[in-house]
């Protein structure tokens, strides 16, 4: 990406390896030729800093959330307020982008631009919610499944095959419809239309892929000789789980994390476009409803319906995007992510 | 000497990494003669692989390579990918040390020795190529060459694998054969057994063998001639007999003090790690683990002198028979 | 070889009755197909004995015992042709069903075709030279192309290509609804690419993307492996190192995953077939969902999840195939 020719995503010790340095015996070819100061911790923020694309999505994003969690100041109408009153020679439907409303106005009247603030509030909260949820969920499960082996770990890997191989927008839809059909389920989650329902559907498929990606992490530590040295001293498999295998796991859970959240927002966007995300009563949007008028909007060309929420969501998960692939890259250097 | 098949000049390796430049060889030079085996020793990152590596045009494009390589009259240093893939395989063939990884695994192994064959000997069939590669599994050892040569390679042992890899290598009689650490990833019978084959070659068709090892039992056998490598240099260079009974290098004799020997129950380490390469010391870069360092080993990086029956690197060479 | 292909053959049996069931009583719950058949026809809807005959019929009873009962009368009727007919409509089910896996398989295996192939090639390029200026931009296009989700793709490729295309030159440059034009009937290979052109790009974007990636990443290590410096010691010529090493090696997890992904096309393309209205099994999807109607659901997932299960065993056959190290048995 921006490093030097030749050392793109590999630390300079494993590029040494390549070049044929071997590693024998009396040492490490790490230890042998890059003898540095700097801890795996301080490597992997330098990668990360080196990863221009992040580095920059990072501030974008930042810059983002700050602006959307200072709505109030900065969105110029309310969410469910018409830029003015509509007079007969003088109607505020659809109005293309001028200095009362600088991204145009919607069916009713309201300011897109304050309304793209107010839904990204939604939707980054569904995608932090969620990811938050799924990421916790599918540790524990991938981390035991993992570590432990046997039936366990066999029954996760059957469930979320079947899971995972099916489209996704089916699982989502079959799933909502039976929890929204259980009077028990309902009273926990609320209606089908709240948000809340969103998140806690969301995460229920959403953390099968974060414990697939845990379980493997963990199955690969576990073979390690530090995990087998603490084994062999007597450590209990708590010790081993909370002092060895999650602290080295952090990274791959930030990275998962971060793809969570990318994930949950474009779901919920989804869900919303084909009329089953959250209920838009009382003027309340998410950018996947506000993607879903855009539908509405082509026929009659009303374009800046339809290229402002839809280039916003195109930078918001961009820049989430960059920051997972640079956290990737700064953890795992070697990106074997990409073929598991 | 100038009957020399490989020489090599003042080579000197740079690699770019994201922490600054790496001086992996920091001006090396050498000869080796027809039919004799050069033993490099050294350290892991002491130079010796990314030396050879460089000089067969191996190594990654973040390397830089200055100094001369020569092969006959053929510069190798700087010289164009058609030459330099000319030499390759042709006049200098390679071993590597990990022979399972070096061979394609989905390719058939008679096929990865024939393709070496048809690359340098124009006009030659296919099935003559194929033919050949099975008479060369046979040659270096391998029972039942012609069903073997139908197999793939995660279907042979280790020291099989790497007679294939021997096989390949002499495909057409080179003048040079490297053979990188060839026995380090082996049971210690095979490995003796691989050192016979590629002995035999050396006699039978006259090849000059570079031998990198760390391994100095592996070198007392099979070398003549020994060069030590420490931390991108050549430290210590002589006959295989004056290396070990009459070395004037602290490091070579760090080594060989390292070395379990029957009867010599006692090891001494080497103190300490080498060197960080981003930074080589000023001087003699050993000079931080060396019990007998003094301030004049601080100065310019000392060159080989001809002490006795070695040419050592160690501005005390003169002193050190005393020390001891 | 074979004794692997029967017994995955025979093992998929076992598991499409577990997930078959799962899925008959995931629908029967999510779908409610007693409430739909209620809301579909009002006046039988009045007659109590109508209702039970209905219930009776399709095995649509309640409870536990009831689902299970009522799965293997589905099963019966599933097995023996004699499917259930739709809810709506009260139509028989394959003939659509049919229509729809055609439409869908054909812009499917266009779309895959299009975006492996160009994918592929970017992702070589770019491996080619790790860390160059091609590298990064293949990268980046890369990230930018998994960041625009299809349904952001569609609406702004509609309004580009049609709404504001005619705006400027009078009439839209491309069809953004449908398989042909309204009213047209028989089969017209050109007019029906030129439909096909805005749903195989949409669908295209995310493809490239990720097999430039996945391509990427796979010949990149094949370049850091031992035996391509091994190839390239022989001294035959680079482009024959890249062709018989390089790529031969780093196509063997690439058709794996390419297998996967054609077997997912079944049900993978609802999005853009939903948005430009393209008639197949996504939009018969959607149809039956909002209908409730579980008679057409279920012969679709049926067809979905066996396409999954069957792709997953030609994927293994693939990889053994390509690569000498995997036996199968």
């Amino acid at each position: 990406m921006t490093e030097f020719a030749g050392i793109s995503q590999t630390t300079a010790s494993q590029q040494m390896q390549h070049l044929g340095v071997p590693s024998d015996p009396t040492g490490d070819a790490s230890i042998g030729i890059l003898k540095t100061s700097m801890s795996p911790k301080r490597m992997a923020l330098k990668r990360f800093v080196n990863h221009r694309a992040a580095l920059i999505s990072t501030i974008v994003l930042v810059c983002i959330i700050i602006f959307v969690a200072l709505a109030p100041l900065t969105a110029r109408y309310g969410v469910n307020e018409s830029i003015f009153k509509a007079e007969a020679n003088r109607p505020n439907q659809n109005l293309a982008p001028f200095d009362l409303a600088w991204f145009g106005t919607d069916g009713n009247g309201r300011d897109l631009y304050s309304r793209i603030i107010y839904g990204a509030q939604v939707s980054l909260l569904i995608g932090l919610f969620t990811a938050i949820g799924s990421v916790m969920l599918g540790t524990l499960v991938g981390g035991i499944a993992g570590y432990k082996g046997g039936w366990l770990d066999d029954i996760l890997m059957r469930v979320t095959d079947i899971f995972l191989a099916l489209p996704l927008l089916v699982v989502l839809v079959i799933v909502r419809g039976m929890l929204k059909n259980v009077s028990w389920v309902t009273t926990i989650m609320g209606e089908a239309s709240s948000v809340r329902f969103l998140v806690i559907l969301l995460t229920i498929i959403g953390w099968m892929g974060v414990a697939r990606l845990i379980r493997g992490q963990v199955k690969q530590l576990k073979e390690r000789e530090f995990v087998e040295a603490a084994r062999a001293l007597g450590a209990t498999s708590k010790r081993i789980m909370f002092r060895h295998l999650l602290p080295n796991s952090v990274g791959q859970i930030m990275v998962a994390l971060t793809f969570a959240v990318v994930g949950a927002i474009a779901a919920e966007a989804t869900l919303s476009f084909f009329g089953y995300g959250p209920d838009a009563g009382s003027g309340m949007t998410s950018l996947g409803l506000l993607i879903r008028d855009s539908k509405k909007a082509v026929p009659p060309g009303y374009w800046w319906l339809v290229v402002f929420p839809g280039v916003f969501f195109i930078i918001l998960s961009l820049c989430i995007n960059f920051i997972g692939d640079g956290l990737r890259d700064a953890v795992d250097p070697k990106m074997q992510q990409e073929l598991k | 000497m100038t009957d020399a098949t490989l020489s090599i000049r003042d080579l000197r390796v740079t690699f770019k990494t994201l922490l600054g430049p790496v001086q992996a060889v920091r001006g090396v030079s050498l000869d080796v003669h027809p039919g004799e085996v050069l033993g490099v020793v050294g350290e892991s990152g002491s130079g010796k692989s990314v030396s050879f590596l460089s000089v067969m045009g191996l190594l990654g494009k973040n390397a830089i390579i200055e100094g001369s390589a020569k092969v006959g009259d053929v510069e190798l240093v700087g010289a164009n990918q058609k030459a330099m893939r000319r030499v390759r395989g042709s006049d200098v063939a390679m071993i590597f040390q990990d022979p399972l990884s070096a061979l394609n695994p989905v390719h058939r192994v008679g096929s990865q020795v024939a393709e070496m064959i048809l690359a340098h000997q124009r006009g030659m069939s296919k099935d003559a190529a194929a033919k050949r590669a099975v008479e060369l599994l046979d040659l270096v050892g391998i029972p039942q060459p012609e069903q073997r040569a139908r197999q793939y390679a995660h279907e042979f042992s280790g020291g099989m694998r790497q007679r294939v890899m021997i096989a390949m290598a002499i495909a057409n009689n080179p003048k040079v054969l490297i053979a990188d650490e060839p026995t380090t990833a082996l049971d210690v019978t095979v490995q003796a057994q691989i050192l016979e084959v590629i002995d035999r070659i050396r006699k039978e068709m006259g090849t000059a063998v570079v031998l990198i090892t760390h391994d100095l039992g592996v070198v007392a056998r099979m070398a003549d001639r020994v060069q030590v490598m420490y931390a991108g240099r050549v430290v210590e260079r002589a006959d295989v007999h004056n290396i070990f009974h009459g070395s004037r290098h602290p490091y070579t004799r760090g080594l060989l003090g390292s070395q379990p020997t029957l009867g010599n129950e006692r090891l001494t380490p080497i103190p300490g790690a080498p060197p960080n390469m981003l930074q080589p010391p000023s001087g003699c870069a050993f000079r931080a683990r060396c019990v007998h360092a003094a301030p004049e080993c601080a100065g310019d990086l000392p060159e080989l002198v001809q002490v006795g029956l070695t040419e050592s690197a160690c501005v005390r060479a003169h002193e050190l028979e005393a020390l001891v | 070889m074979l004794r692997f292909i029967v017994r995955r053959l025979l093992w998929a049996i076992p598991t499409l009755f577990i997930v078959t069931f799962v899925v008959y009583c995931a629908l029967r719950l999510a779908t409610n197909p007693l409430a739909s058949y209620a809301r579909a026809n009002p006046r039988i809807a009045k007659q109590p004995e109508k209702m039970a005959q209905y219930i009776e019929e399709n095995g649509l009873w309640p409870g536990i015992g009831g689902y299970i009962r009522g799965y293997f009368v589905w099963l019966k009727g599933f097995v023996t042709g004699n499917w259930q007919v739709s809810i709506k409509g009260s139509r028989p089910v394959w003939p659509n069903l049919k229509d729809a896996l055609i439409n869908t398989l054909r812009l499917g295996l266009m779309a895959s075709l299009v975006g492996i192939s160009i994918g592929l090639a970017l992702g070589i390029f770019a491996a080619l030279k790790p860390g160059r200026l091609r590298d990064t931009a293949v990268n980046t296009g890369a990230l930018i192309g998994f960041s625009i989700q299809p349904f952001i793709s569609a609406v702004l490729l509609q309004l580009f290509f049609a709404v504001q295309w005619s705006k400027w030159f009078g009439e839209p440059l491309l069809p953004t609804s449908g398989m042909y034009p309204p009213g047209h009937t028989g089969f017209d290979p050109v007019l029906m690419l030129k439909y096909m052109i805005l749903p195989v790009i949409v669908v295209s974007i995310q493809t490239i993307a990720a097999y430039s990636r996945y391509m990427r990443a796979s010949l990149l290590d094949v370049l850091n492996s031992d035996y391509l410096r091994t190839a390239r010691s022989k001294g035959i010529s680079e482009r024959r190192v890249l062709v018989k090493h390089a790529l031969r090696n780093a196509m063997v997890p690439i058709v794996t995953l390419a297998a996967l992904d054609v077997g997912a096309i079944v049900g993978g393309l609802i999005i853009s077939e939903a948005i430009f209205e393209y008639p197949g099994m996504g939009m018969f999807f959607l149809t039956a969902e909002a209908n409730g109607d579980f008679p057409e659901l279920m012969p679709w997932m049926v067809i979905v999840t066996s396409s999954v299960i069957l792709f997953n065993l030609l994927a293994d056959l693939a990889y053994a195939w390509l690569d000498p190290r995997i036996r199968l048995d």
